[in-house]
């Protein structure tokens, strides 16, 4: 018996019908195409009406397959698929078209467009009717949950879900939580004490009865899916007991070795060889750092050891491998600041007064290597002029396009308290001001009042060399102000270059590992970056904080608290929807070769051993098609993804090459498409 | 290793002592240079201010002459080096251009396959492809106790990068560590000389002039070492103009660095161009590396 | 395609954009002023390069073609490897100058009858000639300070770095049919 299949082609405003000619793309497929015996157009069919009428249609037209040729299905297969089961349908007898980012917003001829959208159609059409009703499943969702990364929104994720009752591993690479906001002295625009707001979390997560805290660890491997994830976790050598230290902190105190401290005092300050990055770390156990004890180097020394009142030392320490089933993981690994050496003009490096923000906030802070001071390198000279450099490495095209958008605040904030601790007057170069939060633009205004100096106008160079007596011995920069058209000079004793804010550089690699992506630049990518901020593509894998994109201290805490909800959600309801779109193995056929075993990149082919036969592990499969494709006896196929229906989805794409429109009225021939634009 | 090589005009004449050192520290390198047959001028930057296509073309005819035995370029004046290496580049990445560019090479019975030949900078030669090793080995009067400052002005290392940072090129700073001399790291290294503004408008230029030769005698320079005809020009020719514009007193010797390449290598000084100079660097020479000698 | 930018007077704008190679990024300047900071001239020009870009985009196409800007431009390349856009600011400049001279805009500088003096040896003999630009163009155009260059000019002389005579390719006829025909191609990118 012929199917009956019903077609609905969206405008979605004037994205599809400004470039695709939706109403006749309707009506030749209503004309055209087989088995068709309802093709409409319509303005939203995500819209209630739009849904009720694919139903209405279901019911009154009995038909058998729905297309619905509109967006991504990304944004709206489930909508459609929903409305299918409402009217009765299989959901898995729909099929849908994306003539969105697939061709109105990818070209500009109107003509070659409309016909590429009459392909499209064709394609979805032939192939749905092959498609085979599937029934969803379910896997029940382990109550743990991984956060990878114990920066501000980590934290936030970890301690809510804690607080929940739910158990969280926290994973942190470094030996302490706290991540960049534990390095700064204020935050802005309320100017409280960063340590005096993130320790009590910090210690929150340290004690918390569901938190298991994973420290000096890396995630090293992901295996499974939503619900129910394997994960390895590489917990480095500290070389340090962790059940017999007490962190007492002698160890450090008596260390011979002093090191230049390029992590937590970006390199402002000293740490020993066995230390802890700072006085408030969580947990308290210091970590040795090998490549600096004398111990590991030279063979001699082992004071640690001998002061230690508990033998917590043990230079024999490896590293270990554990793994931990969880149903959900947050990444919140946060960013990395910009290497301000590559804009050699600036000097960083060369000029010893031109410190990074980073320098510059340990430079401020009361529990930094100045205890606060604001000081030149020489570590004593309180500057009388201090210039403030916007835009370093951000909204460049040579480094990074985007706008770190944290960067004027804390430039503000810096301005602040230089005027506050120092005598000096303080200069912002900025290119664009922005402030676009809550009490920000407030902050700049304050900021105003207080005399901090604002000229716009990105700083061409900072050079020593003087041309005039009062630039001798200065750090003179080279601008125009561009308020005036006017190129200037400006002798200080001081620069801050607020460095870029960039993804870490293992970001994309740790993102393979968990089955996300990134853009461009290196930031995650998020389900949907309006409407969907904090999930991925990946079910049960979230983002949280600064690795999805620059942010700032409220906007990173927010990101973790709905990673989170979102979470805490699946968790309550216990169960999870997985697509029936797995393999299946025709035990009849199987040859039991076993060149699919070791393909499957989810390790969910079992042999057995008995009948000699694969089988899949259906909960684990994720219906890639991997194993199909590399079948050599054709013993597998993949659901909703079979050999005939794939076929007949290419032949659909190609109707007016294959059969002219179906052995019937076949048209005018499909001109040549235009080439989409660069 | 054999190259192609393009002196321009100013080798012919007024930067003479350029040609005839780079010939001769080539000789004792082992870098053939085999100059382009019948080569005409580059254009400068004037040509450029006129008509773009009738200057790539120009520009364009000496490539077509290179022939087909090597596709390696040395031209050791900056501005010849620029236009050279740009105008491949237009007609290697703007196709239309380089199209109509050729049109008009056709008429002279002339095509230049965009891409092909490779633009060399005499700096980049000795360098890159002879390297540390080969430059050692042929020093016989190391420079020790000369305190050189590098200069390389614009084009070499700007807009198109050769391997160096265009803010802050190193390249002529490590050679001269090889042979001995007290590099002078100075701020201005890559900084203008003025360029044709000496034609154009004196005090514009003579400031740019003032500006790098006040730098580099604040940091106790002997001698400033050049790399383009144009600024050894401006800073030599023009330095007592400059002394007098602003009342200073600046003597400092200007001398391509390839000279200075031939003096550690023990050529004759004639033979390098050395007392071609206006502002003379033999009583530096004489004063400083014989007082090493002796010491 | 499209540049993208709705421009009242859009004419200017596309004019230089379509006579400099590259000159797309033009509409991505941010107007942050890293050329004008950057140009050792920038001191001397009534205009800067960046506000020069904002009189382009605002079609004030006389006085652009009539600014110091570009004449004042020492081709040293910092603005264009400095320009967080990317924008090919010297050769921009370079743009400028031709549409300059070709529509006869330029006042106060002399740098036009220099580069005519210089291109028309070139086109003579096929080298340039710097006695001749001595000669002819500074005598023309700054006698005074012609007088100045004397010594100088006697020093370079004794020395074998000026000649007094001009050195000539063999083969002119081939380079002057190919400037012919360049200019009869005319027209840029």
């Amino acid at each position: 018996m012929a199917e009956r299949v019903g077609i609905y082609v969206c405008h979605c405003g004037s994205n599809i019908a400004g470039i695709v000619d939706v109403e006749a793309v309707a009506k030749w497929a209503g004309a055209h195409l087989r088995d068709v015996v309802v093709a409409k157009d319509y303005k939203f069919m995500c819209s209630s009406l739009g849904q009720a009428m694919v139903e209405e249609d279901i019911k009154n037209e009995n038909l058998t397959r729905v297309v619905v040729a509109a967006c991504s299905p990304h944004l709206h297969e489930k909508t459609f698929r929903r409305a299918c089961q409402n009217a009765g349908l299989n959901p898995y007898l729909f099929q849908m078209v994306n003539l969105r980012e697939h061709c109105s917003w990818v070209h500009t001829d109107r003509a070659a467009a409309t016909e590429k959208a009459k392909g499209l159609v064709s394609a979805a059409t032939e192939r749905v009717k092959l498609q085979k009703p599937l029934e969803p499943m379910f896997v029940d969702v382990t109550p743990a949950t991984l956060v990878v990364g114990g920066g501000i929104a980590g934290l936030q994720a970890a301690i809510e879900l804690a607080d929940a009752g739910y158990p969280v591993y926290l994973v942190e690479r470094e030996p302490s939580i706290g991540g960049h906001m534990a390095q700064f002295d204020k935050t802005f625009p309320t100017l409280d004490c960063s340590a005096c707001i993130l320790t009590p979390k910090m210690s929150d997560a340290g004690q918390h009865e569901n938190i298991t805290l994973l420290t000096y660890s890396e995630l090293e491997e992901v295996s499974g899916s939503v619900g129910n994830f394997t994960v390895k976790i590489r917990k480095k050598a500290r070389y340090v007991d962790y059940d017999k230290c007490t962190g007492c902190g002698i160890c450090q105190e008596k260390c011979p070795r002093k090191v230049v401290d390029h992590d937590f005092e970006a390199g402002l300050g000293y740490r020993k060889a066995i230390y802890t990055p700072f006085p408030q770390a969580v947990p308290r156990i210091p970590v040795i750092d090998t490549a600096n004890c004398t111990y590991f180097t030279r063979g001699k020394c082992q004071v640690c050891s001998k002061v230690c009142p508990t033998e917590a030392i043990d230079y024999e320490q490896q590293d270990e491998v554990i793994e931990v089933n969880v149903g959900n993981i947050v990444i919140a690994t946060g960013w990395k600041l910009f290497n301000c050496e590559s804009i050699p003009q600036y000097g960083y490096k060369r000029l010893a007064n031109v410190f990074t923000n980073m320098e510059f906030e340990r430079l401020c802070n009361a529990a930094g290597p100045t205890n606060g001071k604001i000081v030149m390198r020489d570590g004593k000279t309180e500057p009388e002029s201090v210039a403030i450099i916007h835009c370093v490495g951000s909204r460049d095209a040579k480094f990074n396009p985007y706008c770190s958008g944290v960067c004027c605040m804390a430039a503000l904030k810096f301005g602040h308290l230089v005027l506050e601790k120092t005598k000096a007057k303080v200069y912002s170069f900025y290119i664009d001001m922005r402030t676009p939060m809550k009490d920000y633009e407030e902050f700049y205004q304050r900021l105003l009042e207080e005399g901090m100096t604002f000229v716009r106008g990105k700083v061409a160079e900072v050079t020593d060399a003087a041309r005039l007596p009062s630039e001798q011995g200065k750090l003179i920069l080279q601008y125009e102000d561009t308020l005036l058209g006017k190129q200037k000079r400006l002798p200080v004793d001081m620069v801050v270059l607020m460095g870029a804010i960039e993804p870490q550089v293992d970001a994309k690699e740790l993102g393979l590992r968990c089955g996300i992506s990134c853009s461009m630049a290196g930031w995650y990518t998020e389900r949907h970056p309006k409407l969907d901020p904090v999930a991925t593509m990946t079910d049960g894998v979230f983002v949280a904080g600064a690795c999805q994109g620059p942010k700032d201290i409220p906007a990173s805490v927010a990101q973790g608290a709905a990673a989170a909800a979102r979470i805490q959600a699946m968790i309550t309801k216990g169960k999870v929807m997985i697509e029936p779109i797995v393999a299946s193995i025709d035990e009849e056929v199987c040859s039991g070769c076993r060149i699919c075993n070791n393909l499957c990149p989810y390790n969910a082919i079992e042999y057995d051993e008995e009948k000699g036969v694969s089988r899949i592990i259906t909960a684990l499969c994720k219906g890639c098609g991997t194993c199909v494709a590399a079948c050599p006896a054709n013993a597998i196929t993949g659901a909703h993804f079979s050999n005939d229906q794939v076929f007949a989805e290419i032949e659909g794409a190609l109707w007016d090459a294959m059969y002219g429109g179906n052995g019937q009225d076949q048209g005018e021939p499909a001109p040549e498409p235009e080439a989409a634009p660069a | 290793m054999k190259y192609a090589y393009y002196p321009g005009c100013s080798l012919e004449c007024n930067a003479a002592a350029y040609d005839h050192s780079v010939r001769a520290v080539a000789e004792m390198l082992h870098i053939e240079l085999v100059e382009i047959d019948d080569w005409n001028c580059c254009g400068a930057t004037e040509y450029f201010s006129q008509d773009e296509l009738t200057a790539c073309a120009v520009v364009a005819r000496n490539l077509a002459l290179v022939d087909d035995k090597t596709d390696q370029l040395v031209a050791p004046c900056a501005a010849c080096y620029l236009n050279l290496k740009k105008t491949d580049q237009l007609m290697t990445d703007h196709p239309g251009m380089g199209a109509k560019v050729n049109e008009a090479l056709a008429a002279g019975g002339l095509h230049y396959n965009a891409g092909r030949v490779q633009v060399r900078h005499m700096l980049d030669v000795i360098c890159d492809d002879i390297g540390e090793e080969a430059v050692r080995d042929k020093v016989v009067q190391p420079l020790a106790g000369l305190r050189v400052a590098p200069y390389y002005g614009c084009q070499v290392v700007r807009p198109i990068s050769n391997d160096d940072s265009p803010e802050y090129p190193m390249k002529m700073d490590r050679l001269f560590q090889w042979l001995g001399a007290e590099v002078v790291d100075y701020p201005v290294k890559a900084h203008c000389c003025g360029g044709h503004m000496t034609q154009i408008s004196e005090p514009q230029a003579f400031e740019l002039i003032r500006r790098l030769l006040q730098s580099a005698e604040d940091y106790d320079a002997d001698l400033i070492l050049c790399m383009c005809p144009m600024c050894q020009l401006n800073l030599d020719g023009f330095q007592s103009r400059v002394n007098g514009f602003f009342g200073t007193s600046f003597s400092i010797p200007i001398v391509y660095f390839t000279q200075m390449l031939g003096v550690a290598f023990g050529i004759d000084g004639k033979k390098l161009g050395i007392g071609k100079e206006l502002v003379a660097v033999k009583p530096v020479l004489d004063a400083k590396l014989q007082a090493v000698a002796s010491a | 395609m499209a540049t993208g930018i709705a421009q009242e007077n859009g004419t200017f704008l596309k004019e230089v954009i379509d006579n400099t190679p590259d000159g797309e990024r033009i509409v991505h300047c941010l107007q942050c002023g890293s050329c004008g900071g950057s140009c050792p001239s920038g001191a001397d020009m009534e205009y800067t390069p960046r506000t020069l870009i904002a009189m382009i985009n605002a079609g004030d196409r006389d006085a652009v073609l009539a600014a110091n800007t570009m004449w004042a431009c020492v081709s040293c390349y910092f603005c264009t490897t400095r320009c967080p856009q990317k924008i090919p600011i010297t050769d921009l400049m370079y743009t400028l100058k031709r549409m300059s001279i070709a529509e006869h805009k330029y006042h106060g500088t002399d740098a036009p009858a220099l580069a005519k003096t210089f291109t028309d040896f070139v086109d003579k003999y096929g080298r340039s000639f710097e006695f001749g630009l001595a000669t002819g163009y500074v005598l023309l155009n700054r006698p005074l300070s012609a007088m100045k260059m004397g010594p100088m000019g006697l020093a370079m002389f004794t020395r074998g770095r000026m000649s007094l005579r001009p050195s000539k390719i063999r083969q002119l006829d081939q380079l002057r049919a190919i400037i012919t025909k360049a200019r009869e191609l005319g027209g840029q990118k």
